[in-house]
């Protein structure tokens, strides 16, 4: 079941990708595209697992444009936060290496969230190990590990929770 | 539409700008890729969306292309900030917390 | 071309430049490859809004999707070459 939901997923990415590509639905291209795509999968059947992680559900589907806006306007902000940085004449920054925890489960949960960590104010992914991420983190504040957990992940993976497993 | 493109592009090439002054002047490697890859992330999608208000007819490449770029630009810089680390790069002196090196050194 | 694009233009050849500084200074390779990704996404924008001014052949917008995926995978590839070992 979880094979054939990595499956589908991956189907879908590629065809909607191969869509956006050559912008027409001429026979040609659509026949071109399921070609390359048949052997996209199978070719990557050993790594079909990464989708597996995916929710399908009404809820899931739901809560993908509320995940996006949150993104972009956290993407935004760490924007605006790094210029005030890089522009104020005396740097200021405050440096360290944090490590946090997550609840997801599957890889490709970890995976959006890593990817969302570095795009959010001050902070970068550095690596993955089991449920624990660490961290670098622009402007560190205390030393307390549940709080920077509490500031850094909560927020994305509420929302997240709802979308992958 | 072509005001806001015009909006876009300006704000984007801005950004873009900002990410080259934080490769300067930042102090470390982590921190530098903390401005770079935001900065560019931002910037790039910003020129790309406006371009594609200029000329419609690439919207849905330029779709993709800033899909692309919002799933890749923090993987690339993850991987690159690991490897640094892994590598032996130490953080700026000014830094005031390493979890990672305690947990390393217990091990 | 309006005078926004011009200004946009300059903007982008500015962080390139400032990029470029930071590839030729170092100090670590860590720094220059990073140097290098950013000077990738920073050209892929450029030729996408080249595109643009050249008179809206799509023609160079296929090739910034290329030039990012190459990019991409060549700077991840060398990520992990230079931490050595894995």
């Amino acid at each position: 079941m979880r094979k054939w939901k990595g499956t589908f997923a991956l189907l879908f990415l590629l065809a909607v990708s191969w869509l956006l590509i050559v912008s027409s639905v001429a026979f040609v291209e659509l026949i071109a595209g399921a070609v390359a795509i048949v052997v996209i999968v199978l070719l990557t059947h050993r790594s079909r697992d990464l989708f597996g992680g995916l929710r399908l559900s009404l809820k899931a589907l739901l809560f993908t444009p509320i995940y996006l806006m949150v993104f972009l306007w956290q993407l935004i902000r760490s924007n605006l936060d790094i210029a005030r940085r890089v522009l104020s004449p005396s740097l200021p920054i405050n440096p360290g290496i944090v490590k946090v925890q997550t609840q997801l489960q599957s890889s490709l949960g970890k995976l959006i969230l890593a990817n969302s960590i570095t795009l959010t104010p001050g902070t970068l992914t550095l690596d993955v190990e089991g449920s624990s991420l660490y961290v670098h983190w622009v402007d560190v504040k205390g030393t307390d590990a549940d709080a920077a957990t509490q500031s850094i992940v909560a927020g994305f993976e509420r929302t997240l929770m709802e979308v992958v497993e | 539409m072509v005001i806001l493109g015009n909006i876009l592009i300006f704000i984007g090439s801005l950004f873009l700008a900002l990410g080259g002054l934080g490769l300067i002047r930042m102090p470390d490697v982590y921190n530098r890729l903390q401005a770079g890859t935001k900065a560019t992330t931002l910037g790039a999608m910003g020129v790309i969306l406006g371009s594609a208000f200029l000329a419609p007819e690439m919207l849905t490449k330029a779709v993709l292309l800033i899909v692309f770029i919002a799933m890749a630009n923090p993987v690339s810089s993850s991987t690159i900030g690991r490897s640094a680390y892994k590598g032996g790069v130490p953080l700026a002196s000014r830094s005031v917390r390493d979890d990672w090196e305690k947990e390393e050194a217990a091990e | 071309m309006t005078p926004i694009i011009i200004v946009s233009l300059v903007l982008i050849g500015l962080s390139a430049l400032l990029t470029v500084i930071r590839l030729l200074a170092g100090p670590t390779p860590f720094d220059r490859l990073m140097a290098s990704d950013t000077l990738t996404v920073i050209a892929t924008a450029f030729l996408v809004l080249f595109s643009v001014i050249s008179g809206g052949t799509d023609l160079y917008i296929d090739v910034a999707i290329v030039y990012a995926v190459i990019g991409f995978i060549g700077v991840v590839t060398i990520a992990r070459f230079l931490k050595g070992g894995k």
